[in-house]
Order: structure tokens, then C-alpha cells, then sequence
């Protein structure tokens, strides 16, 4: 179990790095997406795999006996999705507007902010 | 359970709620956020004292013991960073008041300036990893927002760029996060630094500093994670611009000594030397930057990048003297740049542009404007006795101590440059006349309270902290403190009976 949750991750992180390095900045979104699963297996496993129960206590017992699934990387992976999430349409929301303002989406081609010697210079 | 911790994050975010609630009714919104912001500054000063009075202060959520629940820390550092915070906050929302436009203003401005007050000072007094991951994800939505916010050409373009090294930066920061839960099993600050010297995989610890070094150097602008920062910082209004290069920066900065001085300082002959060379590097490539540029904004961006990294190499060089001097140049560094880019504003009011081409003349049109100048440039590069001269001679003196000339030189060579730079625009937008054909725009009677208040206000602590210096010294030296030896930190968070015997 461990092993296919490492190669998931593996190709997860990978195929979001290669879309990540591409000049168009839609792909690095479509690539920060898929790099935030893997992080966020990356957390599941962290937690350790194990086939156990739900960790509820049953009624009249003090604890709970082990093996029990962890819950506590559940939750974290529940804020991080939710914050990934938010953060992800708001990038994409963001890539929109500046693609209405610059016509473009091309990483190489955004100097607005950064004019090169003898671009004409643009004032905020 | 201590309110008084909680003050600095829950006053900021009460504003922000109550913002939100009036937003048809502008003029209560301003009047709020003027308020909103000097209640925090009142709080966070207050908890400076108890910090001061009592030593390191910690709270836990919902009274769960650590490692349980939720645990916000205040010791020197994180309570003199809140105050720094809510200063800079106070003053920027007193500037906005003349400098932001009214669209802004209905777009929420005053609502995500105090969302981002609240995850800054969030990020300073969080207890636990996975906190600061969540603090660090609130103030860089605020942030983004901010930076969109009005939405030109040039703006989308620097916030695209800002946005997406940050989330990038915030995945990184997210996956160490999940490694040290998977090595440990805990993410409560105090416990880590009790369970990370005795997870007996010293290799993999290393390898997760790395990774928490990228995802906050990021943030922090080191060498050479530091490009989206001059290419975003001038494209926000003059006061976001201040804020951010005043405080953003410092989070980073903050959460890197956090990080290297209670997580990760076993292997410090491998993750210091780094740092040490990543510092020296730091300041030089920025300072030769700002050097290049003829903007401005651009300019004092760039030397942002220049003296993170200073306070990288009080961190790197890891004794009371240095991680002092730390403290103290980001206190020094807040008061001055946020000055310097408030100073900017007002010439592009006076003078119509950025661009030391274009400026010129402000000698004689703006005397008071040019004297606020002159003394945040000054402290910049150095001179006695400016906060700026304390800082780099507490700095300096802890690296000659430690025999680390290089860095010295490094240091020395990087205050001569910025010297270089700030007479650069002294000579071009200051001294000579203002060029033919340059349009100023007409001065609006009312607002000059609004840009002249929070400039005196920031020049005159800069003035007060370098003449009367030994309270400032007083509580970087207690900061040093606490930070090299984690037993403090860790005995306040999980009671006095931690294990401290057998941990560092």
C-alpha cells in the first residue's frame, strides 16, 4: 500500500513539475493542482497506512484499542484541500483578469511590471 | 486561557468583520480601520510588557493541553514582531486614507488590509506548524487581493507573478510540514524541538530543513528565491506597497529564525554555513540591483532583498550578539523602508512619476518631505545615531566576535552601495531641477494630514529607538536569549514538566 501511495505521489509531483516549467501559465495552474494532491497524499502517508478501525470510542470503553486510523492527517488534509481550493480559483479568477489586461498568457511575454531597457515605460 | 495572546489577531479580525458590515458606509469603514489598527498597536504593545515583565507566555485553544490543541506562543521575538506589525498597520492606514482611491476603498481595501494585520500577527504567535501554514495562507490571500486590487495592466501582471511564487512556495512549506509529522508525530512547535534531535535520522531532519528553508526563503526574498519581489512590490498603491515591503518580508524572516534556531539547530555547521553564504550573497545581489534601476519603487524593492539580508546573517551567525542585531535591523528595516516607499508616494503626488528621470525639484517644493527623506536614507545606509547604525554595529561586531570576516566585508561593502543608491535618488528626484515637460499632479488640500502623519510618525521612531536605543536592546537582547535556548519556549508550551533533560 505504501509502495502505490509513493509511486502516486512520485507521478503526481512529477507531471505537476514538467506542466509547472511550461511558458503558458494556465498549465502551471493545471500543474499546481495536480502538485497539491500529491502534497496532500504526502500528508496521508505521513500519517502511516494502516488498515485499522474508525477511530471512535465504542461506548463504555476509556480508549480505544489499537490499530486505529489516524485521524489527525485527515483533518489536516480537509483544511489544506479546502485552502488549496480557494487559492486555486482565485489564481485561476487572477489569470483571467490579467489575460482580459495583457493578451497574453505566456510567462516570457508578461513585462508589464518589469519593462526591459527601452520598452516604453508604463506608470501604475 | 490568555486573551492577552490572542489580542494582536482577534482585534484585526473583529475590524475586519465589522468593515465588512458597513460596507455602503465608507467614511465609518475608514474611521474604523484607523481605529481597528491602533487598538492592535495598543494591544500588541501591552503584550510586549507582559512578555517583557513575565518572560515567554503561552496559551492553549479550547484549554486542551499542548500537544492537543492549539497553541499561540508569545515570547520576545513573536511579541516585538506583533507590535512592529501593528505599528507599520497604524501607519499605512492612516496614509491610505489620502493615497487610495475611492474605487478601492468600495472594493474592500480597508476590510483585506485588516485580514492581512490578522494573519501576519497570526503567523508571529502560532505555536504549531500546520497554524502557520494556515496564518501564512490567510495574510498572502489578503495580500494577493490587495495587490489586484484595481485591476491595470502592469498590477496583473506583478500580482500573477506574486501569486504564483507564493503558491508555489506555500506547497513546499506544506509538504515539509507533512515529513515532520510523518518523522515525529506532532506538529506542536515546543514538542518538535524535543522530538527532532532524537528522531536518530539526522539526514532526513537536514533534508526537511532544506525544504522549510526554500518555502520561507521564498517568502523572505533570500538569494535566490527573491526575483518575484521586484518584479510585484511597485505595482500596488504606495501603502500596500509600504506594508508589504515593511512586514511581508519579515514573516518570512521570522519564521526562518523561528525554524533554525527551536526546529532545526543540531546540524548548524551544515545549515547555518549555508545560510551565512545565502546572507552574503542576499545582500549583495540586491544592493547591485537596486543600483541598476532608475525607478523609484524599484530601487527600495530591491534593497529590500538587500538587507533580508542582514537579518538572515544575524540568524546564520547563531550568538546572543548577532540574533540581537537580527531583531533589531527588522525593527530598524520596518521603520525605515516603509518610510522610504511613503516618501515615494507623496514625490509621485508632487511630481507626477517614479521615474528619477522625470523628478526632480522636490528640494525646493517639499522641505519638510526632503528632511523625512534624508533621515530614513541616512539610517538606511547606516549613520550614527540612526536605529540603521545600531543594527548593522551589533551585526558587524557579533561577525567580527565569530571571526566570519568575509561576511563582515559583505556586509560593510553592501551599506557603502546602499549609500550609493540613496544619493542617487537624492541627486536625481531631490537636487537637480525638475525637468521640462513633467506634469505634477494638483495637491489635494485635506489629504497632506493623512501622508505627513504616518511619515513623522515612522521617522520619528526611527529617530527615538537610534537615540534612546537601550529599551530596544534591552528586548533584542531577551529575544536572543529565549532563542538559543528553546528550554524557555518549550517549558511555557507544555508545561514545567517537559522533558528537558533529555532534550537539546
Amino acid at each position: 500500500m505504501e509502495s502505490l501511495l509513493a509511486l502516486t505521489i512520485g507521478a503526481l509531483a512529477a507531471s505537476g513539475v514538467y506542466l509547472m516549467l511550461r511558458r503558458n501559465l494556465l498549465r502551471f495552474i493545471l500543474g499546481l493542482a495536480l502538485l497539491t494532491n500529491a502534497v496532500n497524499l504526502v500528508i496521508l502517508a505521513g500519517g502511516r497506512v494502516t488498515r485499522g478501525h474508525p477511530p471512535l470510542i465504542p461506548a463504555g470503553e476509556a480508549g480505544l484499542a489499537p490499530p486505529f486510523a489516524n485521524p489527525l492527517p485527515q483533518a489536516l488534509i480537509l483544511t489544506a484541500i479546502v485552502i488549496g481550493f480557494g487559492l486555486l480559483s482565485y489564481a485561476l479568477v487572477l489569470l483571467y483578469r490579467a489575460h482580459e489586461e495583457l493578451r497574453t498568457l505566456d510567462a516570457e511575454a508578461m513585462r508589464a511590471a518589469e519593462p526591459e531597457e527601452g520598452d516604453p515605460e508604463v506608470e501604475p | 486561557m490568555s486573551w492577552l495572546i490572542l489580542a494582536p489577531i482577534l482585534v484585526p479580525a473583529g475590524t475586519a468583520f465589522v468593515s465588512l458590515l458597513l460596507w455602503r458606509h465608507l467614511f465609518w469603514q475608514k474611521a474604523l480601520a484607523v481605529l481597528g489598527a491602533g487598538g492592535t498597536l495598543a494591544a500588541s504593545l501591552w503584550l510586549v510588557g507582559a512578555v517583557h515583565a513575565q518572560g515567554v507566555m503561552a496559551t492553549q485553544l479550547g484549554n486542551w493541553p499542548a500537544p492537543f490543541g492549539i497553541s499561540f506562543v508569545a515570547d520576545h521575538l513573536s511579541a516585538v514582531m506583533t507590535a512592529l506589525a501593528a505599528l507599520m498597520g497604524f501607519a499605512a492606514a492612516v496614509y491610505a486614507l489620502g493615497d487610495v482611491d475611492e474605487a478601492r476603498f468600495r472594493h474592500a481595501f480597508f476590510p483585506l488590509f485588516h485580514i492581512l494585520l490578522m494573519g501576519v500577527n497570526g503567523a508571529f504567535l502560532t505555536g504549531d506548524l500546520f497554524n502557520l501554514y494556515v496564518w501564512f495562507e490567510v495574510l498572502l490571500i489578503a495580500s494577493f487581493a490587495l495587490m489586484a486590487l484595481g485591476g491595470g495592466r502592469i498590477q496583473m501582471d506583478g500580482a500573477v507573478k506574486y501569486a504564483f511564487i507564493n503558491l508555489f512556495s506555500s506547497l513546499l512549506l506544506l509538504s515539509a510540514i507533512g515529513l515532520t509529522y510523518g518523522m515525529t508525530g506532532t506538529l506542536n512547535m515546543a514538542e518538535l524541538a524535543l522530538l527532532l534531535p532524537e528522531t536518530g535520522a539526522a539526514g532526513l531532519v537536514t533534508t526537511v530543513a532544506m525544504l522549510f528553508l526554500v518555502a520561507f526563503g521564498i517568502k523572505a526574498a533570500i538569494f535566490p528565491l527573491f526575483f518575484w519581489l521586484p518584479a510585484s512590490y511597485h505595482v500596488p498603491p504606495v501603502t500596500v506597497s509600504a506594508y508589504f515591503a515593511g512586514m511581508l518580508t519579515k514573516v518570512g524572516v521570522y519564521a526562518l529564525i523561528r525554524a533554525f534556531t527551536l526546529l532545526f539547530a543540531q546540524d548548524t555547521s551544515y545549515t547555518h554555513t549555508l545560510l551565512l553564504w545565502l546572507s552574503g550573497v542576499t545582500m549583495l545581489s540586491g544592493v547591485l540591483g537596486a543600483a541598476a534601476q532608475f525607478e523609484f519603487r524599484r530601487i527600495l524593492a530591491f534593497h529590500s532583498v538587500s538587507q533580508v539580508g542582514y537579518m538572515v546573517m544575524g540568524l546564520a551567525l547563531m550568538s546572543p550578539l548577532a540574533l540581537a542585531g537580527s531583531l533589531v535591523f527588522m525593527v530598524h528595516h520596518s521603520l525605515v523602508k516603509a518610510n522610504l516607499f511613503l516618501v515615494s508616494g507623496v514625490a509621485k503626488r508632487l511630481a507626477g512619476s517614479f521615474q528619477l528621470r522625470k523628478l526632480g525639484g522636490l528640494y525646493q517644493s517639499a522641505p519638510a518631505l526632503s528632511a523625512i527623506f534624508v533621515l530614513a536614507a541616512f539610517s538606511l545606509a547606516g549613520f550614527p545615531p540612526l536605529t540603521g547604525f545600531w543594527a548593522k554595529f551589533l551585526l558587524v561586531r557579533a561577525g567580527l566576535e565569530l571571526e566570519a570576516y568575509a561576511i563582515v566585508a559583505a556586509a560593510l561593502l553592501t551599506g557603502l552601495l546602499t549609500l550609493y543608491s540613496m544619493v542617487k535618488i537624492w541627486a536625481e528626484a531631490f537636487w537637480k531641477p525638475l525637468p521640462e515637460g513633467s506634469a505634477p499632479e494638483p495637491e489635494r488640500v485635506g489629504a497632506l494630514a493623512a501622508f505627513y502623519l504616518p511619515m513623522l510618525l515612522l521617522a520619528g521612531a526611527t529617530l527615538l529607538l537610534g537615540l534612546f536605543f537601550t529599551p530596544l536592546l534591552a528586548l533584542a537582547e531577551g529575544a536572543a536569549r529565549e532563542l538559543l535556548d528553546p528550554a524557555h519556549y518549550i517549558r511555557a508550551v507544555l508545561g514545567e514538566g517537559a522533558r528537558l533533560g533529555e532534550g537539546p
